[in-house]
């Protein structure tokens, strides 16, 4: 469904993203993990079309993002680790501004809207803006905004900042749906209990390029200094591949 | 087309939908461009503000007296009786805007040295406000109108004051050591027959030598007509609405510039770009709703200038609406350049506003450009809101046809057009 290939991003002399390749397959939660600097959301932009790569390729549903980029694109739904909504319109009419920018209206709109609404828990919120919402409610719509013109492919950038641990789930529960409806999703965090809750399939990245990419519990294979007496956690596999120090720094 | 049509649907929605803003929007330029339309005059018909001034009369004599006397007629002068220390005080406070000083010995000074060029001549100190220069020219000229035609009708009036003053003259031209003997003989020749014809019956007079009997006067009068359109009233409130509106309109265009920079911080600028959306559409989307509120306010500012202040489209309506369309085309591609050289909404909104001060000050929006030094006269007709407002003038008081519409259109169309292409080379695509 989604295939990126050997993906390459400079800013000037420093490699943001250094031949990164990651595959979704319909029914399946990709997780994209890496501290903080380590290409992550380079990689999501270049995979939705925001940055055009130096090198490398992007296929959605076998077409070239570079070549037919509106088809391709119209595949593809990105929820911005931002909370990217119009605050001042209702939460019905975000929906519906965004499925008009994906050529959708009449009767389907509605449809797609209802549904999307539906999913995230927000029905009898339509009317409301969202400015006077919770930080869980506005996450949630933050999905709906990116699912109302029903992608097969669904990108999220750390979808669940800030948000209590009530929202988390239903969140994730909407996204186990998603993936339970045969939608491929990639998803970026920093959690990772939150990966190894939902990602079936996890590749971490350090300096722009991949240093570990496998199934969690390939992964997990991986561990050597247990941090809880049951096993190895995703977590303690993280740091095991990416070090321990500090990425906050300049 | 959809997706445009959305965006634009959604971008006037949020404006107008924020009563409050709104409501600040236009009350703000009515507010302020009334206030200047009455500063600058008020009403039509309406009398200009009299010039505050004192005069101290040092000297006290028949000459000076009928200076004040003449001057206290005089509508353009309020005239105010203050001692010579208070009328300077008066001055810096800025309650007066001038202390006209008549000095001692004026009376016998000033009718001598009409004919003395040699002589040392009388002062008349004017203690100013330097912050009132184009009042000062008007005083000046009303104060020299009023001085020559007391001392003329002193010196070569009636009565005994001129017998006087030409006897004495006579007597002082022949014992002149400086004058040549011959220029002696043609003035004494000229005080003969001044003599002569202050004798003689005024035409048509009562009796002879009558107080104005012979007297030099203002040689002309003066009488104004405004040039506008038709008979109507110049309506200083044509020009503060033009300005204002042009001012205001030019501070929405920042808005729309910064909400790009802010959409762009809250991720909205990436979602949309997420879209299947061309580049062309999105920016496209925001000139369009920008020229579209652009429009739609100044169309609002303008009617509250017809309803409430009298401004009326002497010219053509349609001229009008073409000069309002292209001056909101103007707002929205100098916003949207805005958004492309801006980098964080906060310091750009800083930058904006000043370049916006500058456009609208040399655009002739607050004070009319022929006030400007001839050069910068010249330099602003590369400044597109002067052209906005020379085109609002000539559609309003000025009542021209739609022909003196469409320069004005065409410098703005040509403005937008490369403010637009300036923007999207610049324009930050990759966050």
């Amino acid at each position: 469904m989604l295939e990126a290939t050997d993906l390459w991003k400079s800013y000037g002399e420093t490699a943001a993203v250094a031949g990164i390749s990651l595959r979704a397959a319909a029914g399946q939660i990709v997780g994209l993990l890496g501290p903080n600097g380590a290409g992550k959301t380079t990689t999501v932009s270049m995979i939705t079309g925001l940055t055009a790569p130096d090198r490398g390729s992007v296929h959605v549903d076998g077409m070239a993002l570079g070549e037919t980029a509106n088809e391709a694109k119209r595949k593809l739904g990105l929820v911005p680790q931002e909370i990217a909504l119009y605050e001042e319109l209702g939460a019905e009419a975000n929906l519906r501004l965004m499925g008009a920018l994906y050529g959708i209206e009449g009767k389907l709109l509605d449809e797609r809207v209802d549904a999307a609404l539906a999913l995230v828990g927000l029905a009898d919120r339509a009317g409301d803006k969202p400015s006077t919402f919770s930080g869980g409610m506005k996450r949630r719509l933050n999905i709906a905004c990116a699912l109302v013109h029903d992608p097969d492919v669904l990108l999220l950038d750390e979808p669940t900042v800030g948000v209590d641990p009530q929202s988390r789930n239903a969140i994730f529960e909407n996204l186990e749906s998603l993936r339970d409806r045969g939608k491929a999703l990639v998803y970026t965090t920093h959690y990772m209990e939150e990966a190894e809750r939902l990602c079936d399939y996890i590749v971490i990245v350090d300096h722009g390029k991949v240093v570990a990419s496998d199934t969690r519990e390939n992964l997990l294979k991986l561990g050597t200094a247990p941090v809880v007496p049951k096993g190895p956690s995703l977590e303690s596999v993280f740091l095991q591949l990416t070090g321990r120090a500090l990425r906050d720094g300049p | 087309m959809k997706a445009l049509l959305a965006l634009v649907r959604t971008d006037l929605r949020l404006y107008f939908s924020n009563r409050r803003a709104l409501l600040i929007s236009l009350v703000a330029p009515i507010l302020i461009a009334g206030f200047f339309g009455a500063t600058l005059g008020g009403s039509p018909g309406k009398r200009p503000a009299r010039i505050p001034v004192a005069v101290v009369d040092l000297d006290g004599s028949d000459l000076t007296k009928a200076i004040v006397a003449s001057m206290r007629k005089d509508d353009n002068f309020d005239l105010r009786d203050f001692e010579l220390a208070p009328a300077i005080e008066q001055v810096r406070a800025g309650k007066l805007r001038a202390a006209v000083v008549l000095p001692r010995g004026f009376g016998a000074e000033a009718p001598r040295a009409l004919f003395s060029p040699y002589g040392k001549k009388p002062e008349i100190e004017i203690h100013v406000d330097p912050s009132q220069t184009v009042t000062m020219a008007l005083v000046n000229g009303l104060l020299a109108q009023h001085v020559m035609e007391e001392v003329a009708r002193t010196a070569f009036g009636g009565g005994a004051a001129g017998a006087k003053f030409l006897a004495e003259s006579k007597t002082a031209i022949e014992k002149s050591r400086e004058i040549p003997p011959e220029r002696k003989k043609d003035l004494a020749a000229l005080f003969d027959d001044v003599e002569r014809l202050r004798s003689q019956p005024e035409p048509g007079g009562a009796g002879e030598g009558t107080p104005d009997g012979f007297a030099l006067r203002m040689p002309f009068e003066t009488k104004q007509r405004e040039v506008t359109s038709g008979d109507r009233k110049y309506n200083p409130y044509a020009h503060s609405f033009a300005g204002m509106g042009v001012q205001f309109i030019l501070f929405s265009g920042i808005d729309l510039g910064v909400a790009v920079l802010l959409m762009r911080r809250m991720g909205l600028w990436k979602r949309l770009r997420a879209a299947p959306v061309s580049r062309r559409l999105l920016l496209g989307s925001r000139v369009l709703s920008g020229m579209l509120i652009a429009t739609v306010m100044m169309l609002g500012i303008y009617a509250a200038g017809i309803a409430i202040f009298g401004v009326r489209v002497d010219g053509s309506w349609l001229g009008l609406l073409l000069v309002i369309a292209a001056f909101g085309f103007l707002t929205s591609s100098f916003g949207l350049l805005i958004a492309s050289v801006g980098r964080t909404p906060e310091a750009t909104r800083g930058i904006a506003i000043l370049a916006t001060l500058l456009l609208v000050m040399l655009g002739g929006a607050w004070v009319p450009t022929f006030i400007f030094p001839e050069w910068l006269q010249h330099a602003t007709l590369f400044v597109p809101t002067r052209w906005a407002v020379d085109g609002l003038e000539a559609m309003t008081w000025r009542g021209l046809g739609l022909e003196a519409a469409l320069p004005a259109v065409a410098v703005m169309l040509t403005f937008s057009v490369a403010f637009a292409a300036t923007a999207v080379a610049c324009f930050r695509w990759e966050e």
